[in-house]
This record gives C-alpha cells, sequence and structure tokens, in this order.
C-alpha cells in the first residue's frame, strides 16, 4: 500500500515527522518498506510566465524569453528548451536558486546575454527521470508561488508492507484509523452525504448468491462527460498511490477505493440489458476480460451479470464488453461486499491480481460500501456532470460480528505482564472497538472493517500491538529442569562430520532436486514408477528428488576441477528419497539420511615427502573402516549403476546392508567429461550412528605367539571367502589372523597368488606349549589345503 | 730412562697424526704389540738385577700408560669426529613442511546449525527432525493455513507429481520446519496426553526447506531452525527472553538491539517479526529481519491434542543461512549450495 504523506495528514495530522510516523507504523506491524521524498530538496523556484521569446543573436538552439516571475517583476532568461513559448506557464529558478545535484543559479551571461535565473524541466526539478523540455503548468497556475508549495512537492510517499490479516489498512481512511489509535491523535474522516436523485432511473439488482455477494449497491447515471480532465489534486494524490490516471471515471473509481477501500466498478449503462445479478459462473461460461484476457470461468466464481450475459468476474475484473469508454455517456456504478471466500484465489488462477482483488480476498468494510458509492457519485457529478438515479441496494446477510470474550488475566499471562483492565478498555476505545465490560472480562464486537477478530487470541495480538512490544518485558524464561537423555550407543552426526572432515573431507550442500539423467545414471532410476518427480520445478535440471547423493558430488567434482582444484575430497549428510509403501513417517516416501563421500586426485595431498600414487579403492575402504570402526564390517563385489562393476563392493554390518563404495563407472566418466574416475561412498547415516558400549574383556598375562605362514591359491579366491571358510574348525586358541602380503607373479603359479597370514595364538590362563601351538597351525594348515587346495609356500 | 720418555711422545705424536681407526691400532701394535717398543721393554725386565727391577718396571709402566692414555684420548677424538661427522650428514632442513593428510571442514551453515543446536541444549532444547516430504495436512492444515492460503500455490510451493503424471496435490516439498512441531506435539500427545500434567515441550528442528523461489538472495532449497517450547506457563515475555538470550550467545556480544514488530503467520498470535541492529561492524545500525516468531496459535494447539486454555507455547523459526552469513560475512547465499572448495575451505 503506496499513499502521499500529505493525503493522509488531511485526515489525521498527529505531531510527529514523516521519520518518527514511520517508525510508529513499523512498530505498529505496518512495516514501511519505504518513505522517500516527492522531491529532492530545491528552493527559490517559482511559477513564471514566459511574456515574450526571442532568439538568441548569437546561438541557434537559444532564445531570449522575457519572463514574469511574480509581482511585476520581469527578468530576461535565456532558454535552450525546445518547447519555450509565449505564454506558457513554467517553473523558473530565480538567481540564488539551489537546484538538486549542486546546482546554483546565478546571474551570468550565455553568449554575451544576461541572464536572470532558469527555466526549468521536471528532471531539473528532480521529480521525473527524463523530460523533453520545459515542464509545462497549468495555465491557471498562480505567477509567483512557490513551485514546491505549487506542486505540493513537500511531501512523503510512505510504502506499506501489509500482513494478509490488515486488509483494513488498505486505505487512507484505514490508515488514518490506525494512525488515531496508535498516536492518540483525533481522525477527520471525510464526511460524506447522500447525493439525491435527480432522476428515477434505476436497475434492479439480484443477489443469486447471497453467500457470495451479500450486499451490492448500484445506480444509474445519465448525462455524463467522460471525457473530463481529471482535476491535478485527484490525479496527483492517484500518482502518489501508485496508480496511473486513465480516465475521470476510471480515476474517481481508483481514488474512492485508495480513500476508502471499498472497489468499484463502472459499467457502460446502455450496454446492460435488464437486471443486474451477482451469481456463479454456469458451465462452459467465457468472458472477455479488461486485460484482453478471455477466460472459461469456473463454476465458483461469482459473476456479475445482466439478463443475457455476463458482465465483469465479480471483485476482481470487468469485462471489456460492458467496459466504460471515452464516448460513455451513461454509467451503472457499482459498490458491492463479496465475501473473502468467494474472491480468495479466483485471479491466482487465471494467472493475474487486480487491486480489487487483492482486498476482495482479504476482507472489504461492508460498513462503507454504501458511503463509497455516494462518495464516488459526487466526484462523478462533479467532474463529469450527469443526472443521478436512486441507489438501488440489495441486501442478505453480511458477516455476522458475534461479540468476542477477553480475559484480563489470560492476556496477561500469554504475554507475561502485568495490564489490568482499565488499561485494556483504554486501548480498546483506542481501536474504536465497541465492547461492554463484565469485571475483568470483555466483550467485544468486531467492526465491520475487521475481519481478523474471532478469537481471543485476535484481541490479545491487538492489545500487544498497542500496547508496544517494545514495552513487552524481555525475561529470562522458567522451567522445570531436567537432565537431557545422551545415549552413550549414538554418535552424534556433528562427530561423524568432524571425523571426515579431520580426514580431508570437505562438507557440501546440494539441491535435493536434481537431473532426471542423475537419477537414470548413478541410481539406475529410468520409470516413473521409480521416480519421484516435481509437478512444478523451477528448472528442468532439478526435476525430480535424489535417491543418491552421488550426482551433486560428481556435478560438485566437475566443477571445482574447472577451478583448477586438482585433489578433491567431499562429503554431504542429507536426505535421500524413495517411493516406499512401508511404514513410513510420510506413506509411501522412504526419505533416509545418508552420508556421501567422493576422492580424487592424490591420495595424500601433493608434497615434496609423499609419491605421487593416486586414491584408490582401498583408502576408501580403509576411510568406511575407521569411520564405523569399532564395528566389524563385510565387503561384498556388487553392482551398482553408478560403479565400475569390478570396482565396486556394498557394506554390511551385521548381515544387514547399510551402503557401497566403489569407483566411478567408466562409461560415466566419458559422460561427465572427467579425466580420471573419482572413488564414491555412499553410507545410511542411522548406521554411522551406532555407537558401542564397551564391555571390558579380560586381558591375558601370558604371551601370545606369532606365527606367519605363506599359502598359494587360487587367483579368484576373495580373502573374506578364506577367512571364512578357516573361521569353521578355528582352533580355540588362535585369537586373530591377519592378512600381510598379497603376492603373484615369478615363483607363483599363473592363475595362483601367495597370500602371508600371521597367526596371533593366546591363552588368558597360562603359556601355550609348543606342541600345542604347532599342531594349531597344522591344523590351520590343514584346513587350507583341504578347503582351497591352498599349498604351503617354501 | 730418557729412551723412555722418548717412546713416550714418540707414541703421542704417531697417534696424533692419525685420523683412521685402523692405522691408529696398526701405530697402537709399534708400541704396545707383541714387539711393540713397551712390550719389548718389558720383555727385558727380567735380565736386570731384581734391585733395578723394580725401579725400572715402574717407570715402564708409568711409560705405557702415558701411551695408552694418549692411545684412548685418540681413539675418543676420532669417534667424536666420526659421530659429528655423521650427526652433520643426518641434519634435516627442519622448515620443509610436514608430511599430512589435508584438513576438510564442515559446511559454513553445519557450523552455524551446531552452534545453535547447543545453545539451545543449554536451556534444554531436544532436537527434531521430520520429513521433507511432506503432507499438505502437516505442512499447512495443522498450522492453521486456510486451503485457499497463497502459501499453498504451486507458484509458492513444490508439489509432487505422480508416476502417471498427474498432480500429486496433497504431497510436497515442505516450505518450512514448522510442520516437525505439529508431528512432534502430535507425538507428544499420543506419549503423555493421558497424564494430569504432560511434560514440557522443548524442541528445535533444523533441516532444509523449499520454496519456489531463486535470485540473487533466494534459494530454491535453504535452511531453517524452528523452536518451540509448549507449557503451562509460557508467555510472550518470555519468548522476547529466550530470543534476545539466543541472538547476543549466538554473536558473541552484547552489542545488538533486538526489537519485536508485530506481523501475521496463521501459525502464531500474537506474532512477531525480529529484527536485529548491530551496534558495531559494517552493517552497524541497520535493522536486519532475522526470524519470525509468536505464541503458538490456539488452533493449532487443538489440531495436535492439546488444550489451548491448560497449556500456552510460543515457537520461532530462523534462517540459519542468514545467521552464517551475517556471522562470517557471507554477502551472496548462493555461495553455500555450489560446492566451491575455494569458499567452502575458508570455513575448516
Amino acid at each position: 500500500m503506496k499513499f502521499s504523506e500529505s493525503w493522509l495528514r488531511t485526515l489525521v495530522d498527529p505531531k510527529l515527522t514523516s521519520e518518527e510516523l514511520s517508525h510508529l507504523l513499523t512498530m505498529a506491524g505496518l512495516e514501511v518498506e519505504d518513505l522517500s521524498p516527492v522531491a529532492p530538496p530545491f528552493n527559490q523556484v517559482v511559477v513564471a510566465q514566459v511574456l515574450e521569446v526571442v532568439k538568441h543573436p548569437d546561438a541557434d538552439r537559444l532564445n531570449v524569453c522575457q519572463v514574469d516571475i511574480g509581482h511585476g517583476v520581469v527578468q530576461q532568461i535565456v532558454c535552450g528548451a525546445p518547447n519555450v513559448a509565449a505564454g506558457l506557464k513554467v517553473p523558473c529558478a530565480l538567481p540564488g536558486a539551489e537546484l538538486p545535484g549542486d546546482f546554483k543559479i546565478k546571474i551570468a551571461k550565455v553568449r554575451g546575454i544576461e541572464s536572470s535565473g532558469m527555466l526549468c524541466s521536471a528532471k531539473e526539478l528532480g521529480i521525473a527521470e527524463e523530460a523533453a523540455g520545459l515542464l509545462v503548468l497549468p495555465a491557471d497556475a498562480p505567477v509567483g508561488q512557490s513551485i514546491r508549495h505549487y506542486l505540493e512537492l513537500d511531501d512523503h510517499v510512505f510504502e506499506i508492507k501489509l500482513t494478509p490479516n490488515r486488509a483494513d489498512c488498505l486505505s487512507l481512511q484505514g490508515i488514518a484509523r490506525e494512525v488515531g489509535a496508535i498516536t492518540g491523535s483525533s481522525t477527520c474522516l471525510p464526511l460524506i452525504g447522500e447525493v439525491l436523485p435527480t432522476t428515477t432511473e434505476r436497475r434492479t439488482v439480484l443477489l443469486d448468491a447471497p453467500e457470495a455477494c451479500p450486499l451490492y449497491c448500484g445506480r444509474v447515471i445519465q448525462g455524463v462527460d467522460a471525457k473530463a480532465v481529471t482535476p491535478e489534486w485527484l490525479r496527483r494524490r492517484l500518482e502518489r498511490s501508485g496508480i496511473r490516471s486513465i480516465s475521470a471515471l476510471v480515476d474517481i473509481t481508483n481514488y474512492v477505493m485508495l480513500e476508502l477501500g471499498q472497489p468499484l466498478h463502472v459499467f457502460d449503462n446502455a450496454k446492460l440489458d435488464g437486471a443486474v445479478h451477482a451469481r456463479l459462473a454456469r458451465p462452459d461460461e467465457q468472458l472477455l476480460l479488461l486485460n484482453a484476457q478471455t477466460v472459461a470461468v469456473d463454476r465458483d466464481i461469482l459473476l456479475i451479470s445482466d439478463d443475457v450475459k455476463a458482465l465483469a468476474m465479480a471483485g476482481i475484473m470487468g469485462g471489456e464488453e460492458s467496459a466504460v469508454t471515452l464516448e460513455t455517456t451513461e454509467l451503472f456504478l457499482e459498490s458491492a461486499f463479496f465475501a473473502p471466500k468467494a474472491i480468495a484465489g479466483r485471479a491466482r488462477r487465471h494467472g493475474f491480481s487486480s487491486d480489487a482483488s487483492h482486498r476482495f480476498e482479504r476482507g472489504v468494510d461492508f460498513g462503507s460500501t454504501r458511503r463509497a458509492i455516494e462518495r464516488a457519485t459526487q466526484l462523478i457529478v462533479d467532474l463529469c456532470g450527469g443526472q443521478v438515479g436512486p441507489v438501488v441496494q440489495a441486501q442478505a446477510d453480511l458477516p455476522s460480528r458475534p461479540a468476542v470474550r477477553l480475559r484480563t488475566a489470560r492476556a496477561e499471562k500469554v504475554l507475561g505482564l502485568t495490564l489490568g483492565s482499565k488499561r485494556i478498555a483504554e486501548l480498546f476505545t483506542g481501536l474504536d472497538l465497541a465492547f461492554e465490560q463484565q469485571g475483568d472480562d470483555f466483550l467485544v464486537t468486531p467492526p465491520s472493517w475487521r475481519f481478523d477478530m474471532e478469537i481471543e487470541e485476535d484481541l490479545i495480538e491487538e492489545i500487544a500491538r498497542l500496547y508496544g512490544y517494545d514495552n513487552i518485558p524481555s525475561q529470562a524464561p522458567q522451567g522445570r529442569l531436567a537432565m537431557m537423555r545422551q545415549p552413550e550407543a549414538q554418535r552424534p552426526v556433528y562427530r561423524i562430520r568432524q571425523m571426515l572432515a579431520d580426514r580431508g573431507y570437505q562438507e557440501v550442500v546440494n539441491f535435493a532436486f536434481v537431473e532426471t539423467d542423475w537419477e537414470a545414471d548413478f541410481a539406475g532410476k529410468t520409470t516413473e514408477n521409480d521416480l519421484i518427480r516435481l509437478a512444478n520445478p523451477i528448472a528442468s535440471q532439478m526435476a525430480v528428488m535424489r535417491s543418491t547423493l552421488f550426482g551433486g558430488l560428481i556435478a560438485n567434482l566437475v566443477t571445482n576441477l574447472k577451478r583448477k582444484q586438482n585433489r578433491v575430497r567431499l562429503f554431504e549428510v542429507g536426505r535421500t528419497f524413495h517411493r516406499d509403501t512401508g511404514d513410513q513417517a510420510l506413506a509411501g516416501f522412504r526419505q533416509p539420511w545418508r552420508l556421501a563421500g567422493l576422492a580424487f586426485g592424490g591420495a595424500l595431498p601433493e608434497s615434496w615427502g609423499s609419491g605421487a600414487r593416486k586414491v584408490d579403492f582401498y583408502d576408501l575402504k580403509g576411510e568406511i573402516e575407521a569411520l564405523l570402526a569399532p564395528a566389524i564390517l563385510r565387503f561384498e563385489a556388487c553392482s551398482h549403476p553408478a560403479l565400475h562393476p569390478g570396482r565396486a563392493a556394498c557394506i554390511l554390518l551385521d548381515g544387514r546392508e547399510i551402503g557401497c563404495l566403489g569407483e566411478l563407472h567408466p562409461e560415466w566418466m566419458q559422460k561427465y567429461e572427467l579425466t580420471a574416475a573419482p572413488l564414491l561412498f555412499e553410507l545410511e547415516l542411522e548406521a554411522l550412528k551406532a555407537a558401542v558400549v564397551p564391555a571390558y574383556i579380560e586381558v591375558s598375562r601370558f604371551p601370545a605367539v606369532v606365527r606367519d605362514l605363506a599359502v598359494v591359491v587360487d587367483r579368484d579366491l576373495t580373502l573374506q571367502a578364506l577367512f571364512d571358510g578357516l573361521k569353521e574348525g578355528l582352533p580355540p586358541l588362535v585369537k586373530d589372523l591377519q592378512l600381510f602380503d598379497v603376492y603373484a607373479g615369478k615363483g607363483v603359479p599363473e592363475n595362483k597368488k601367495s597370500l602371508a597370514l600371521r597367526i596371533v595364538m593366546q591363552d588368558t590362563q597360562r603359556t601355550l606349549l609348543d606342541s600345542e601351538v604347532d599342531a594349531a597351525v597344522q591344523q590351520l594348515i590343514a584346513n587350507l589345503e583341504q578347503q582351497f587346495s591352498a599349498q604351503l609356500r617354501a | 730412562m730418557d729412551n723412555l720418555d722418548q717412546i713416550v711422545s714418540e707414541a703421542q705424536a704417531a697417534f696424533a697424526a692419525l685420523s683412521d681407526p685402523d692405522a691408529l691400532e696398526q701405530a697402537k701394535a709399534r708400541f704396545l704389540g707383541k714387539s711393540g717398543q713397551i712390550t719389548e721393554l718389558l720383555k727385558g725386565l727380567g735380565k736386570l738385577p731384581p734391585e733395578e727391577k723394580k725401579t725400572a718396571g715402574a717407570a715402564i709402566n708409568v711409560a705405557k700408560n702415558a701411551v695408552e692414555a694418549a692411545l684412548n684420548g685418540r681413539r675418543e677424538a676420532i669417534r667424536q669426529a666420526a659421530l659429528a661427522a655423521r650427526l652433520a650428514e643426518e641434519a634435516l632442513d627442519v622448515t620443509l613442511p610436514g608430511r599430512a593428510e589435508a584438513r576438510g571442514g564442515l559446511h559454513p551453515v553445519t557450523r552455524t546449525l551446531e552452534r545453535i543446536e547447543s545453545l539451545f541444549a543449554s536451556i534444554g532444547f531436544e532436537v527434531a527432525d521430520g520429513p521433507e516430504i511432506e503432507e499438505d495436512f502437516h505442512n499447512f492444515t495443522a498450522l492453521n493455513t486456510p486451503e485457499d492460503h497463497p502459501a499453498r500455490s504451486m507458484h509458492d510451493t513444490f508439489y509432487l507429481q505422480n508416476p502417471n503424471g498427474t498432480l500429486a496435490d496433497k504431497v510436497l516439498l515442505r516450505t518450512h520446519t514448522s510442520p516437525i512441531q505439529a508431528r512432534y506435539m502430535q507425538a507428544h500427545v499420543a506419549k503423555y496426553g493421558q497424564l494430569e500434567k504432560m511434560p514440557e515441550i522443548r524442541i528445535i528442528a533444523p533441516g532444509r526447506v523449499y520454496r519456489v523461489d531463486s535470485d540473487a538472495t533466494h534459494s530454491p532449497m535453504f535452511h531453517q531452525v524452528e523452536g518451540l517450547w509448549v507449557g503451562e506457563n509460557v508467555s510472550f515475555a518470555d519468548l522476547k527472553g529466550v530470543i534476545a538470550d539466543f541472538l547476543k550467545s549466538f554473536f558473541e556480544t552484547d552489542a545488538l538491539t533486538v526489537r519485536f514488530r508485530p506481523s501475521f503467520f496463521p501459525f502464531t498470535e500474537p506474532s512477531a517479526e525480529i529484527d536485529v541492529a548491530f551496534m558495531s561492524g559494517s552493517l552497524k545500525g541497520r535493522w536486519l529481519e532475522i526470524a519470525g516468531c509468536g505464541m503458538v496459535h490456539p488452533n493449532v494447539l487443538k489440531i495436535a491434542g492439546i488444550d489451548p486454555e491448560k497449556y500456552v507455547g510460543f515457537a520461532f523459526g530462523f534462517g540459519p543461512d542468514r545467521l552464517t552469513m551475517l556471522r562470517y560475512g557471507v554477502n551472496d547465499l548462493r555461495l553455500f549450495f555450489e560446492g566451491d572448495l575455494r569458499f567452502l575451505r575458508q570455513f575448516a
């Protein structure tokens, strides 16, 4: 809501500067977004009349003018404006004047001719961005008067950001009322009398949808001059409210809407047939609107129609066919109350909004409907003339305004302060609220202009607002103390993040909606049944919800490589999204948190002291084992759409799959323009959060015996298979079995490899005998031979 | 006995001239070896008369000790020299860089969230979480948002599409973290509703939220932290106290002013916008909009099954992205979501 301060001050004039008023409004919930002067500072500019224009003898484009600057003084002024002409009234800066841009006017010689001042354009006065020539003033402008006074330039424009509950402040009247309440100044709202009919011409009004339109006032005005010129004062007020002047009739309706908050509409009465109806749209009805858009209106749209055709989308926009033009001579003027529910969302549905719909969907004061039609009638008669018919008012049940109870104690409890009912009564009185006091309770009847006073809290809010949020104390709360549970068997996610950061990984945050391709490439999701697609993505590359964090990390890698970051370690913690009919917080969608990481480039940062080895599968595997330690993980070769089929593993914890790791599939390397394959992993965050509460196991006081042995086995035997096989029938004194070398090549037959194993044996109760140790090792060897045809290597 | 002194000085000179350990041992043989000069003299003692034997023997021993001392002295000197040479050889350039994994770091917004969570934990706020694909009910209806509210439109809210291409108009990406509030209250009532007095609810709910908005100051995905305190004696004055305490603790300064200004949200009443102004720094004196808050709307409590006559609550919602920008001086929101290591590493 934009308006001029000087207009407001004709209704309420508190003893406050513009800035003070602005602050008060903001603190009362009418946030002033912008407060700017109508014109920059300048002085000594007056209305002047050009009496004579003579060509400058020494300059083609200059004229020497004799100018009446008032009080019978005529000055000679050299002027270069193309539109200067004798008889014009224009602004004139006198010698000594200071214009915007630090421009001082002095008596000077221009090409040898003395010039005592300057004739000004709107741009030179700082009131327009561009100007083609002098600012031409109306013929009746009083010569000699200060231009600031004449054009009311000592004014400010307020721009207020209103919350949707405060539609009552979408008018000067409403803002004046509010200023009155918060400052205690008296308001002087426009006195509006009835305009007595001069004809009996009328149209019947029928409320066919009384819930949507419970009040409609209409009147016929004939013999109107639609070409009348809008007076300067009215045009100025409109323009300072951000509304362009169009024609006298349209300007008047806009003016009354700004003044009283009541949107009005004028129809060309000659184009109407029969009665005027407020009714819901019929099936397949269409309407050509004033904005040149033809809309097929839904059945829940309220229309104004005559007996034959639809005329307007009620409270939203008029129709082209019945619109007034400059040729119009008779009008049908409408002032109505349309229920917010009947208007809300309808304009938006068709992709536009209007000043009228903005107001009606939030609630228009049905107490001003009749006043508004009288006000507009008076202005029309004054400006455009005409014979006025009687107001036809059709009325059904207006919104009820049941009294709302406010308990003083409740208000004090919610706000946390002591007020007393006397103070509350004062605040309500300031707001013009009708109330009845019952002890410490108030029964408040909401006024017709407020649509946000239905429950006690609404009144508590009003009290807080007027009392001043600033004046409510700020206090440390009191609560019962209880310790918060901090399960030791759970690691905070921050710790996991920190572990990764300490290991060289940088956290990123990527969008949860990704390219459709990424889901296919990195998650193998290609059908609509698998994908979770947005109905209204902001861009096609943000169309589907991610089911893996890989895509974002790979995109981050690409970006960073372009920026010459050659060694990249990244991780993200975020939700992934999957269609799933299982039992979920939200039926149909599983949304597990995951942690994913990416490693690319050197195994260690490039340095004089470390080799240039590239990071590989086993580096990443080590990271994952460290992250989850002391849990024992199993890794099984697996196939994953994102990963190299021979270099991918799924990760199992206690037999449950908790994630995967591997090298990016070579095919995607090419597609995503990577010169080498990054390593990737993704883990269920839930599994990472689990920790173990330690339980003591007795430490043996007897020495451990360590034996190493090397065996030759088939090359494609996995270590896990070997360990799993040995587990069965493992001698009890073997406490640990480790692999410490893998060798294939010279000395080992083709398709075979040599594994060097370290066997740790120990007993908690006694020192082991050599014979026991030998027997255990022999048993292991026998197992190896039997299960894996292993041969002991010499 | 002049001969003895001569032998000693001869030995001393011979040893001193040598710096090679092997040569030294060979030189030793000339004096102390089987047929060395001293050894020969000692052998000759037997031929002397007994009265001379004693004095001559003592004199030879003195000379022998002197030669041995010279030898040992020289041996030690050679050893020291060798050690010094080895140590010099082994010396490192201690200024070469250390060998280590590079440091990674947390995302700046993660830093902020962790600080927010820990500040609120210190006054008993637990962390709550909820789904990001949310239903219309928890995101809007349970929060007292009218059916035709503009926020529900596809202009503002991301909706999902069914596999058959139709609009899933009840399933959306949450537009704020407030649905976590609604879910938490319901769960709380399910757990404690039968008690005469329910325990207080004190939670904060951080998370990613989504809105159809993308420009220099808006990201279609951003973060929010929702806070909620519901109890029998919770007031607007407490809300003001908690928020002011939080902002001063978060920015680690008392040199800031907090102001509460009336506003409107469907799920709180009275509602306020929170502005903060710093008393120093580049933003000195400007009011910065930083959060929305208010007393929980009775309809929201009722929908969750909480009696608004008995329990009162306040709720607030901060933008951790904005807090991070103010805290660390970041001037472009989009940097948070671009994954540029040159930016992110500054927060390691």
